[in-house]
């Protein structure tokens, strides 16, 4: 246990060095991205650019520059922004966290709970056409490009209906803390909720119909049958249950790169201050501090995600408690 | 508790005149595919007495699982279409209600499969599958439930059984799994146990500890078992009565002994001789059956097996001949009985292949 | 040569293959190891058919795989036609590769569905040069391909099929051929007849038999099924967890078995004889690879076993005249 746990820890730091180190890289060696140029400005004189250089450690190395980065980021904490002078990295991104967890566990609740009962009403139902249905509206969800389908739900519900009954308590674009007033948090949330939610919801659902049909062909299926249970529960209880083992590893992916940031689109329409958000404006002004820490907590995000999975995949699966 | 076993109606439907556990008629299965109907099974019919163990025999395709299966009603193709009478106890399994049906599955009427590795979901312990089943049929507690299941497996031979109970399909070898496999399907005493190649995925040795377990349990659990499978051997030394399928249609069936010793249709003694003898003299060549059975669609007018047959005439070609008794209580579809030259009888030993009427 | 001085072994010939102290293991999780093979001595003769036997994880399949190098072996020798080819690379090993083929128990996935038969026949024949070391024009191509229609008893309109338009025992006489293309000496044959009908079955055994006299090859015949292996053996080895336990001439080892396994093993086959004598089956599983029993591999299982199997494993030592067993208690043979 204690060797899987230390091995699980390198691999971490082993993928958050090859990231890092590939961001930095095609910074540097981006061309027209010399960042010298982009703080000092337009048209700076030689000795400004000079200046600059010196302060934010351009004319060192690039082990150096990078090892140096790497320290600000992590034991001081103390990275600036390259962009907004004196504007700490660390702290943002921590301001940032909080609003892209809310979004992205809102969305996932709402996404698995009705990914299931759709893609277990679809397979139940095959070749119906509650089936047909269910499964051409999770087309329709996932051909809907999350950022458009965001506009119009805005649209809707912040100016052209706005004023009647249905979409009068909707209020403004953008965040308000849970701490702050739990109502107003769920009220601000709960339309990005489900415009993020609804491709993951097409997904979902598809996958599981399509597993849970596979799994019917299945001898244990078979014998479940043959035992005289119920319909119900033989889906349930044996279908499902199977099914669970493969939709928590897409889950886990899915989750963990929206977390990281992968809700990017549905934050900007909202204008919701999440990570998503800052790294599209880090993105913009090409700050790489920000870029360089939205990346890594993206990347942490990921890496944990896994192991989170693989850690519900021994509980899902007993043969994974032998296998390892 | 071994008393308890003879459910109330079990113990009627022994007083009711005899009459045979498991009647079939007619059995006809075929599954639609590209707009016209393929014939899977055909005309296939056969008693199966109380306490008999039968063997339904065949090559793959013969059908041999199929009508297992659709009188099972675990037939879930879309627009599959079973007709002909299945009378079991009386009550008719055709057209059988799926409630009805799935009261009598697992209850009544019990299956084990080929593969025990997949037969079992994975995700949970063997001692939770069976207390399902037991519960799924019974209104009794957990703790009960658990008690009959580690009962059982103890039956069944399987060492540790509150141990094993607690263990995952995969934790357990192939033997191990059967015999949970036969422990799950006994849990509600079934009168009747359908045994789909049972032994086909297990080794030798372990094959012959699970036989062993089948022919005890007609003593022990009063059941009467179908057994399907390819396997003649396996057929001699466990059944009572064999059914012989070819393609889809009853070619041969009788009394297991004197079907062996006597096969009536020529596809039997073909197949007899062709199994490759471990005792007595080695034969310089195997004698063989030329091609291979026809596809459901390609399936001639006549006899299925003319195309095969080496005795093929044109009597065998303008509809498939009807069975004609060949020997007490055995009947073969063949014309040549009719024509007053059956086939000869088998030498008591395989090893001398059969030459068959000149 | 014909059938039967092919099916006799040649005392003094020089082995076509030989494995010496051979063992595969595959390292598992917690630091366990897996002894597929363990410890396998034997020679194949030239012109004779040796049977590989035994239940499932008695390696016989690996033993078959690493006597044609497909896999790495973790110690021991091989030697084919007197030349060690243990470590030979993968380059040094494909002229070898001409003279040593495989044919595998699942006709279907050795065949690639997209290409026509011919073409896979002609794959082999167009890689490799000839005996001369010229590449093969298309004309010997195509009277190869035919020949070996021939051979197998197919149609040679049978070349411009796919293998699915064949049934099992077609697309195995089509692996078949494969295997016989480039003229090997040795064929090591896995399960070939395992996943087909019965009647199948002996029209393809018959079908190993005849080539081999035909062809003066040489086979080892790797199965589980008792009758099948005698049927076409001169020499059968019956393998138990890893390790050859008997060896010896065919009828010699399957109706005189000095080993208690091989005894219950042809014991607890079902002959298709109604009422004939029932055998007592073994007790138990076989042990899993990985735990193997200490002193002789068998003893958990073994109706004799005595105190000394317990600690002691017992080395292959001869018996009768050609037929070798690895056991302290040898039966007597009368069986």
């Amino acid at each position: 246990m204690m060797g899987a746990l230390l091995r699980r820890l390198g691999q971490t730091v082993f993928v958050l060095f090859g990231i890092s180190a590939l961001v930095f890289m095609v910074f540097f060696a981006t061309p027209g991205a010399d960042p010298t140029a982009r703080i000092a400005g337009r048209n700076a004189s030689a000795q400004v650019m000079e200046k600059v250089r010196r302060e934010y450690g351009f004319d060192r190395s690039l082990p150096v520059q990078y090892a140096t980065m790497m320290k600000k980021l992590f034991i001081t904490r103390d990275l600036a922004s390259y962009v907004d002078r004196g504007e700490l990295v660390v702290p943002e991104i921590a301001r940032a966290a909080p609003v892209t967890a809310s979004l992205v566990c809102g969305a996932a609740v709402i996404w698995v709970v009705a990914s299931i009962i759709m893609g277990t009403l679809a397979a139940a139902m095959k070749d119906t056409w509650v089936d047909r249905g269910l499964m051409m509206l999770g087309l329709v969800g996932i051909s809907m490009p999350v950022f458009w389908l965001g506009q119009v739900t805005n649209l809707v519900t912040q100016s052209r209906y706005h004023d009647t009954w249905l979409f009068s308590w909707v209020p403004g674009l953008g965040y308000v803390p849970f701490g702050e007033s739990p109502l107003g948090w769920f009220r601000a949330l709960v339309i990005p909720w489900i415009v993020l939610a609804v491709m993951f919801i097409g997904i979902y659902s598809r996958v599981l119909r399509a597993d849970l049909v596979a799994l019917s062909g299945e001898d244990f299926m078979r014998t479940a049958r043959a035992k005289g249970l119920s319909p119900v529960r033989i889906l349930l209880w044996h279908g499902v249950r199977m099914s669970m083992i493969t939709f928590v590893s897409l889950f886990g992916l899915d989750f963990a790169q929206l977390v990281g940031g992968g809700a990017l689109l549905t934050e900007v329409v909202f204008g919701l201050p999440g990570v998503g958000h800052l790294t599209y404006q880090a993105l913009n002004n090409l700050d790489l501090p920000v870029i360089m820490a939205c990346v890594m907590y993206s990347a942490v995000f990921v890496v944990i995600a896994n192991a989170v999975v693989d850690v519900i995949h021994v509980f899902l699966d007993p043969r994974m408690r032998d296998a390892r | 508790m071994p008393g308890s076993r003879m459910s109330p109606d079990a113990m009627s439907g022994n007083g009711s005149a005899r009459a045979p556990l498991l009647e079939v008629r007619d059995l006809c299965v075929s599954f639609p595919s590209a707009g016209r109907m393929i014939p899977i099974v055909e005309h296939v019919s056969f008693t199966l007495e109380e306490r008999e163990i039968l063997g339904l025999v065949g090559e793959s395709g013969s059908g041999k699982s199929v009508t297992a299966m659709a009188l099972m009603g675990l037939i879930d193709r879309p627009g599959v279409r079973i007709t002909g009478s299945a009378l079991f106890r009386g009550q008719e399994l055709v057209g059988l209600a799926p409630r009805e049906l799935r009261r009598l599955r697992g209850g009544q009427i019990a299956m084990i499969f080929q593969d025990p590795m997949t037969a079992f979901t994975p995700v949970y312990t063997i001692g939770w599958q069976i207390d399902e089943q037991i519960r799924a049929h019974e209104r009794i507690s957990r703790r009960q439930a658990r008690a009959r299941t580690v009962r059982l497996l103890g039956e069944m031979g399987v060492p540790d059984p509150v141990r094993t109970a607690g263990c995952y399909p995969h934790q357990l070898s192939g033997g191990l799994r059967q015999r949970a496999m036969i422990a799950m399907a006994l849990s509600c005493n079934p009168v009747l146990l359908i045994a789909d190649e049972p032994t086909t995925a297990l080794d030798v040795t372990v094959q012959a500890q699970i036989l062993e377990l089948v022919r005890a349990l007609r003593g022990r659990h009063g059941s009467s078992v179908l057994l399907i499978t390819h396997d003649m051997g396996v057929v001699a030394e466990t059944c009572d009565s064999t059914l012989v399928l070819y393609s889809g249609r009853v070619a041969e069936t009788g009394p297991t002994g004197a079907l062996f010793a006597r096969p009536g249709h020529p596809y039997t003694a073909a197949l007899l001789d062709s199994i490759p003898p471990l005792d007595g003299p080695r034969p310089e060549r195997l004698p063989t059956i030329a091609g291979v059975p026809p596809a459901p669609l390609e399936r001639p007018v006549g006899c299925a097996f003319g195309p095969r047959c080496r005795y093929v005439h044109e009597r065998c070609r303008p509809a498939p001949p009807p069975l004609v008794p060949v020997g007490p209580g055995q009947a073969a579809a063949c014309v040549l009985p009719t024509e007053g030259r059956p086939l000869p009888p088998r030498c008591p030993s395989p090893s001398t292949p059969q030459q068959g009427p000149a | 040569m014909n059938a039967d001085s092919s099916r006799m072994t040649q005392g003094t010939a020089v082995p076509l293959m030989e494995v010496r102290d051979l063992r595969k293991a595959y390292r598992l999780s917690r630091g366990q190891m897996l002894r597929a093979v363990d410890g396998v001595s034997l020679s194949v003769m030239p012109g004779e058919v040796l049977g590989l036997v035994g239940e499932s994880g008695c390696g016989k399949s690996t033993l078959g795989r690493c006597l044609l190098r497909l896999m790495d072996v973790s110690s021991g020798r091989i030697l084919f036609e007197g030349r060690d080819i243990t470590s030979l690379n993968e380059r040094a090993m494909r002229p070898l590769r001409q003279r040593m083929q495989m044919v595998f128990q699942d006709s279907y996935a050795s065949l690639n569905p997209r290409r026509r038969i011919g073409d896979l026949l002609a794959e082999p024949l167009r890689v490799h040069p000839d005996a001369d070391g010229h590449r093969r024009s298309a004309a010997t191509i195509t009277a190869r391909l035919h020949e070996l229609m021939e051979l197998v008893s197919l149609p040679r309109a049978a070349l411009e099929r796919y293998a699915h338009e064949f049934s099992g025992g077609q697309r195995q006489r089509i692996n078949i051929a494969r295997a016989l293309a480039l003229s090997p000496r040795l064929v090591v044959a896995d399960e070939p007849v395992s996943a087909l009908d019965v009647s199948v079955q002996a029209q393809i055994v018959n079908l190993f038999v005849d080539l081999q006299a035909r062809l003066g090859l040489t086979y080892v015949f790797v199965a589980h099924d008792l009758a099948v292996v005698r049927q076409i053996s001169t020499r059968v080895a019956v393998m138990y967890l890893g390790a050859v336990v008997e060896l010896g001439e065919t009828d010699s080892v399957l109706h005189h078995p000095a080993h208690p396994y091989t005894a219950a093993l042809t014991a607890a086959v079902p002959r298709p004889i109604v009422g004939g004598m029932r055998a007592i089956p073994l007790r138990g599983d076989i042990p899993s690879p990985v735990a193997r029993p200490s002193g002789c591999r068998f003893h958990t299982r073994c109706p004799y076993a005595q105190d000394r199997c317990r600690v002691d494993e017992p080395v292959l030592r001869p018996v009768r005249q050609g037929h070798e067993v690895a056991c302290h208690f040898p039966l007597d043979g009368s069986a």
